[in-house]
């Protein structure tokens, strides 16, 4: 026996190091037939290490504290520490990258029905890791102390105020003090460094071994666990390592490609990603222009703004991320797959995708803007409340359509596309 | 399906590109930027110090950065570029004193360390080209990109004396200036992230046929 096999034993005796390995890697059997949306979830992990690791150095660097803040981002980080500017950015564009991933990752997930028996789990897991993503992502921008940071902030805890009796007590029990300080600064960042990504791991780790246990769908929809070889193993699957660790490893390689671009080359990403009014420093009493939310956060701010009551606006706000929790039970259709699903489940999840482009662009921009790229005379604000409806009768309308419609018959074995 | 939604992702792009544009100034023209000439930024930095420092700060940007990058030798920086402080490793602090401002111009003029980054360039180098008379002003004069600006024309002299086209390309100096110092390791970055990109296209040789040879049994 060499070495490393003495070593492994006596390991293995002690804790289950090689079980863990073959359960979530080298045994564990995934369809065959991934495609090109499936690199989103390693992807997503990537991010998530790429976040902590830039986080963990820039806490070192940062000064949490309304006199500081600004002048540690802006000085400390972006010009003395070597290299600082770089953990900056990667964090930075890290926090948008999250997002684009995490909105793919879940879009496969709708378009395969991958949020169908037995899986409801993986799909709330993942839809609470989204929720926590939005609280960390919150938290985060108001760090560096920027006028959007603040302003920002502002917009959003304000809308507890929104809550009847107790409204006014609760944003002022958020923020520690009547207005956003240096006091809220330090308890977001107490928040953002330390129980956020606690919460965040241990849904990640909770979403993972759901996954495990069910097994993973795939673009046909089809449970490779029906159809087995003598020794157990799915006659579609394969083992995960190192089939899917060396392609995860191309998606990794191209995703760095276009991601280290933004680092190095438009780390603004065009305003987008570091909004420009940010560059000025936290000023309570000079409010911007236009207060934009980042831009992970404009769809379901144009739903906010749709409503024209400021309570009802919150519900709305509430209720649009709240459907995707019950996603599986909406979706009654006898197939899985959007391949063999009836052509209505193909036009409303399109015309979903394009709506919910629609209202992320409706929460930059300013309501009574009239819309640029239509025919017609038409305001943001209208526009925002057409997709409002859109998005909502997307979800409640969907158990009639997934019922109703013909589907074409789903094959027994997967077929490889790519 | 796949082909179906990408080609609706690219046809939304365009609704994106819209979102982005602002307003339009007519008077708004494209700042001439090259963070590579290096005597252009020391002669951004010269205006810099001559016109602009004696009001405005630069509270994040430090004298020693800007010599290193700059080029400028420490001595020629502390004798000629260096008014309010005389310790190189300080940042650049204006000459006038907060309340003073606060009394003469009726508000503090503004840090101009990340002026280029909260404005962009091309807002930069309009504005300081863009000046006119105007006698209801308390100053005299207006400008066409920031309209009621409350700082009188500091460089009308300097304009006077070169003449418009001589003028333009100072104001292109130092609009060269304020976008270096806006982000200094921009060039930088920029110098690194090629040979990041080139690493990246060669590893993904070798990572592309691992994959392959792994999968090609797979039916």
């Amino acid at each position: 026996m060499s070495m490393f096999q003495n070593l492994m034993g006596w390991v293995d005796a002690r804790f289950p190091a090689t079980k863990m390995f073959e359960d979530h890697m080298s045994k564990y059997y995934a369809p065959k037939n991934f495609n090109v949306w499936y690199f989103f979830g390693s992807l997503a992990m990537l991010v998530l290490v790429n976040q902590l690791l830039t986080g963990i150095w820039l806490t070192m660097l940062y000064n949490p504290s309304g006199e500081g803040a600004f002048m540690s981002v802006e000085l400390n980080m972006m010009r003395d520490v070597e290299y600082g500017w770089l953990l900056r950015y990667l964090h930075s564009t890290g926090a948008s990258a999250f997002f684009v991933v995490v909105y793919l990752h879940m879009f496969r997930g709708m378009m395969y029905g991958s949020y169908r028996a037995p899986r409801e789990l993986v799909w709330i897991f993942g839809m609470t890791i989204y929720l926590a993503l939005m609280a960390e992502g919150f938290m985060g921008y108001l760090l560096p102390w920027g006028q959007m940071s603040y302003w920002g902030a502002q917009v959003i805890i304000s809308l507890f105020g929104a809550i009847p009796v107790v409204g006014d007590a609760l944003t002022e029990w958020i923020r520690g003090d009547y207005l956003i300080s240096g006091i809220t600064l330090n308890r977001f960042f107490a928040l953002h460094v330390v129980a956020l990504p606690i919460v965040i791991l241990a849904l990640v780790v909770l979403h993972i071994i759901a996954l495990h246990e069910v097994g993973s769908n795939n673009p046909d929809g089809i449970e490779i666990k029906k159809l087995k070889d003598e020794n157990g193993v799915p006659l579609d699957g394969i083992p995960f390592h190192p089939y899917y660790s060396v392609h995860d490893l191309v998606g990794v390689v191209v995703f760095l490609f276009v991601f280290l671009t933004i680092v190095f080359f438009f780390p603004d990403g065009g305003g987008y990603f570091l909004e420009k009014p940010n560059f000025e420093p936290a000023n309570p009493l000079k409010t911007p222009d236009h207060i934009a939310p980042v831009w992970y956060f404009t769809p379901f701010y144009a739903i906010l703004r749709a409503v024209p009551d400021k309570l009802l606006g919150v519900v709305a706000m509430g209720a649009s991320i709240a459907i995707l929790f019950v996603l599986p039970w909406l979706d009654r259709s006898p197939v899985k797959s959007i391949r063999y699903k009836g052509w209505i489940s193909k036009i409303m999840l399109a015309l979903f995708v394009v709506f919910f482009i629609i209202l992320g662009v409706c929460g930059v921009k300013s309501p009574d803007v009239h819309v640029e790229f239509l025919p017609f005379e038409m305001t943001y604000r209208v526009l925002g409340q057409i997709g409002t409806v859109f998005y909502f009768a997307y979800f409640i309308l969907m158990p009639f359509w997934t019922s109703k419609e013909t589907c074409k018959p789903v094959p027994e074995r997967v077929r490889m596309t790519h | 399906m796949n082909k179906f939604i990408s080609v609706l992702v690219l046809l939304c792009l365009p609704v994106f590109a819209q979102a982005a544009g602002g307003g339009h100034n007519e008077y708004l023209v494209p700042a001439p930027i090259n963070m590579d000439d290096k005597v252009s930024l020391q002669r951004g930095m010269q205006i810099f110090m001559n016109n602009c420092i004696g009001c405005h700060s630069a509270q994040y940007m430090r004298y020693e950065r800007a010599a290193t990058d700059l080029e400028i030798p420490a001595e020629i920086m502390k004798a000629n570029l260096m008014f309010t402080t005389d310790k190189i490793g300080e940042t650049m602090h204006s000459a006038i004193p907060r309340d003073l401002a606060k009394k003469w111009f009726g508000t503090i003029p503004p840090d101009l360390t990340l002026v280029a980054r909260v404005r962009g360039a091309d807002w930069v180098y309009s504005y300081l080209t863009n000046f006119y008379l105007d006698e209801s002003r308390p100053w005299g004069v207006n400008n066409h990109i920031f309209p009621d600006v409350g700082m009188p024309h500091v460089l009308s002299n300097m304009e006077e004396e070169l003449g418009e086209d001589k003028f333009e390309e100072a104001m292109a100096d130092l609009t060269n200036y304020m976008v270096y110092m806006a982000e200094p390791i921009r060039a930088e970055r920029e110098r690194i992230g090629v040979y990041v990109l080139i690493f990246l296209a060669i590893l993904f040789i070798p990572v592309y046929f691992l994959n392959r040879e792994y999968w090609k049994d797979v039916h």
